[in-house]
């Protein structure tokens, strides 16, 4: 891989993700097949026992959250992937990995839902997969590409994140990231201080401590204690792993929010308003949790309006209006998931100009 | 003087939680005996399941993973994937296993993963307080079958060492009983064939031990023994179903 680094490739989203995971080290991949994400095990099936890693296709993805779990139990890097149905049964094992504090990649592709919904590009698993998903409370790590080059470079990052902070990562894209193709500088894996993995399984010689992977807390205060843990880690993700992109901004009357491909659309719309000379930016989180709340307060300091655009009837927006200063106002447009409901620019442009500020 | 029965080294020196006349602790003793007998505490890891076998980790001195309920098949797949040079092994009650775990156990099994399953059948949920299990006998009453398990409505006993037997991917698969002398010295001898299976990495193993719940089942120690001979037996022979590799 290190040779041919800096070689740009011309592939698919999922194959990104799948090249990805094999450049951070990933050694086992467990998945179930399911629209829109096939590739990546596809891809995996071929390329990891080549590379003396281990694929296997799961009896389901309650299996393969489940084979994810005892692998990372032992201290590897290990990976699986779906789309909403499949992300939905996985939701125990990663309750059960939070609760065990396992690193670990979930890849979501996500669909249109609830139920089989469709195989469109969607966001409507925003809260499921920011909230936790699973019972218990709990939060785990969720970055949002909008691109292929950030489908590559968010996997690796996952990784890293997940490893660092012993909760599992999810790499939360919609069906168009992860089936168009696009050019891709595949970076090298990036120089990461890591924490020694101590709490691993791995047998152990008479005398050494005993490891134990496990989210069972029964003692008096034990699960409590946990809780507050967790708290002061997910609050140590805020101050040090927020990730945004923002585009004009500085003299924005109206901001633009949005998250993947919707993003990339509105890019196009902002650019149009520009054109048509109306000062409109871009926000954009790539981290969805840890949400950039501050990047947001402090837009919202200048800025007082902003449009919330999501494949879905609103989700995100609810974060929006947590993180921004209380005499600001985000408007909201949003096509639920589905066949035909990607919006056009035009629309979005459509939209930027209806909601403008008059007095601007 | 000679000593000649001490605590295996691979069980830790403490009390446990489970009930007066109970067979996990047999289980338990034998499965660390055999550890201790091939020599590879050092590389065991167990995977504990949900129910009264959750506790593995307080009773075995090994590292231990704790599955989500019925999901220890598919963890240990995972963890011997990943460390391909450790034994592991399951331990794993009715419900659990041929419940909420029968996708797991099955495909785990059909591909042949070099792990040990042990799997302790009571026919009850011991831990939740005695409803009906997978494995509950026709006409036995529990707490969510209190006028006896209606096979017409809720099928009959699974007979999982005769059913995973019939899979290609099983090496090995046996059924012992813990409730006289005899029956123990077979099940200590067919536990320690199963854990040979992985060490010769020849496949997967699996043992199911008939065990007493007295608690559950509303009787005496003495009277759950009995109840093995009389009523569990007869429906679940003790066997081994396959030992394809004659060890």
């Amino acid at each position: 891989m290190q040779a041919a680094a800096l070689e740009k490739i011309f592939v698919k989203g999922n194959e990104a993700v799948a090249m990805a995971a094999l450049e951070a080290g990933c050694r086992c991949y467990f998945g179930y097949p399911i629209t829109p994400q096939s590739d990546i095990p596809e891809y995996l099936s071929r390329e990891l026992p080549r590379r003396g890693g281990e694929f296997i296709q799961a009896e389901s993805e309650i299996g393969a959250i489940n084979m994810l779990l005892g692998a990372s139990a032992t201290g590897v890097r290990a990976m699986t992937s779906s789309s909403g149905p499949g992300i939905s049964l996985k939701q125990e094992g990663i309750s059960y990995m939070a609760g065990s504090e396992l690193p670990g990649v979930i890849v979501d592709i996500m669909r249109a839902g609830p139920g089989l919904g469709g195989i469109d590009a969607s966001q409507a698993d925003y809260w499921q997969a920011t909230r936790g998903g699973g019972h218990g409370g709990y939060r785990i790590i969720v970055l949002a590409p909008a691109s292929v080059q950030e489908m590559y470079d968010l996997t690796m990052m996952a990784f890293d994140l997940s490893d660092i902070y012993r909760i599992p990562a999810m790499v939360l894209a919609d069906s168009v990231i992860g089936q168009m193709k696009e050019s891709v500088i595949p970076n090298p894996r990036p120089v990461t201080v890591l924490p020694p993995k101590e709490w691993v399984v791995r047998g152990r010689e008479a005398g050494e401590a005993q490891n134990v992977v496990k989210s069972l807390y029964l003692g008096d205060g034990e699960m409590e204690k946990f809780h507050w843990k967790m708290a002061a880690r997910y609050e140590e993700l805020a101050e040090k792993e927020c990730r945004w992109e923002e585009v004009q901004t500085a003299d924005a009357e109206l901001i633009v929010t949005a998250f993947g491909s919707v993003a990339r659309i509105a890019k196009t719309a902002i650019a149009m308003a520009r054109e048509a000379g109306m000062k409109v930016g871009l926000m954009r989180p790539i981290t969805l949790f840890p949400f950039p709340k501050k990047a947001y307060a402090a837009l919202s300091e200048r800025c007082k309006l902003f449009l919330d655009i999501e494949l879905s009837t609103g989700q995100m927006i609810d974060d929006v209006r947590l993180a921004i200063a209380r005499d600001a106002e985000v408007a909201f447009y949003g096509r639920p998931p589905g066949a035909g409901s990607l919006p056009t620019p035009e629309e979005l442009f459509e939209q930027i100009r209806k909601n403008y500020p008059t007095h601007a | 003087m000679k000593q000649i029965f001490t605590r295996p080294e691979s069980l830790k020196d403490v009390a446990t939680h489970f009930c007066p006349g109970c067979h996990h602790g047999s289980v338990h003793r034998l499965v660390a005996e055999i550890l201790d007998d091939l020599g590879i505490r050092s590389q065991t890891i167990g995977v504990a399941s949900v129910g009264c076998s959750v506790f593995l980790y307080g009773y075995f001195d090994v590292d231990v993973i704790e599955a989500p309920h019925g999901r220890a098949p598919a963890v240990a797949t995972g963890a011997k994937r990943a460390r391909p040079d450790r034994i592991i092994f399951t331990y794993q009650g009715d419900g659990d296993l041929a419940a909420i775990g029968m996708s797991e156990i099955i495909h785990a099994a059909n591909r042949g993963e070099d792990i040990t399953v042990i799997f302790v059948n009571n026919t009850t949920y011991g831990m939740t307080g005695g409803q009906m299990a997978p494995t509950t006998l026709p006409g036995q009453k529990t707490s969510t079958s209190p006028y006896g398990r209606d096979t017409a409505k809720d099928g009959s006993p699974f007979k999982m060492a005769e059913l995973l037997a019939t899979l290609d991917g099983v090496a090995f698969s046996a059924r012992v009983a813990l409730n006289n002398p005899k029956n123990v010295l077979n099940a200590r001898k067919q536990i320690k064939t199963a854990f040979r299976y992985q060490v010769e990495k020849k496949g997967f193993s699996f043992v199911e031990a008939l065990a007493s719940c007295p608690t559950n089942w509303g009787m005496s120690a003495l009277d759950a023994n009995q109840r093995v001979t009389d009523e569990m037996i007869p429906c679940f022979p003790l066997a081994v179903y396959k030992n394809s590799a004659n060890l």
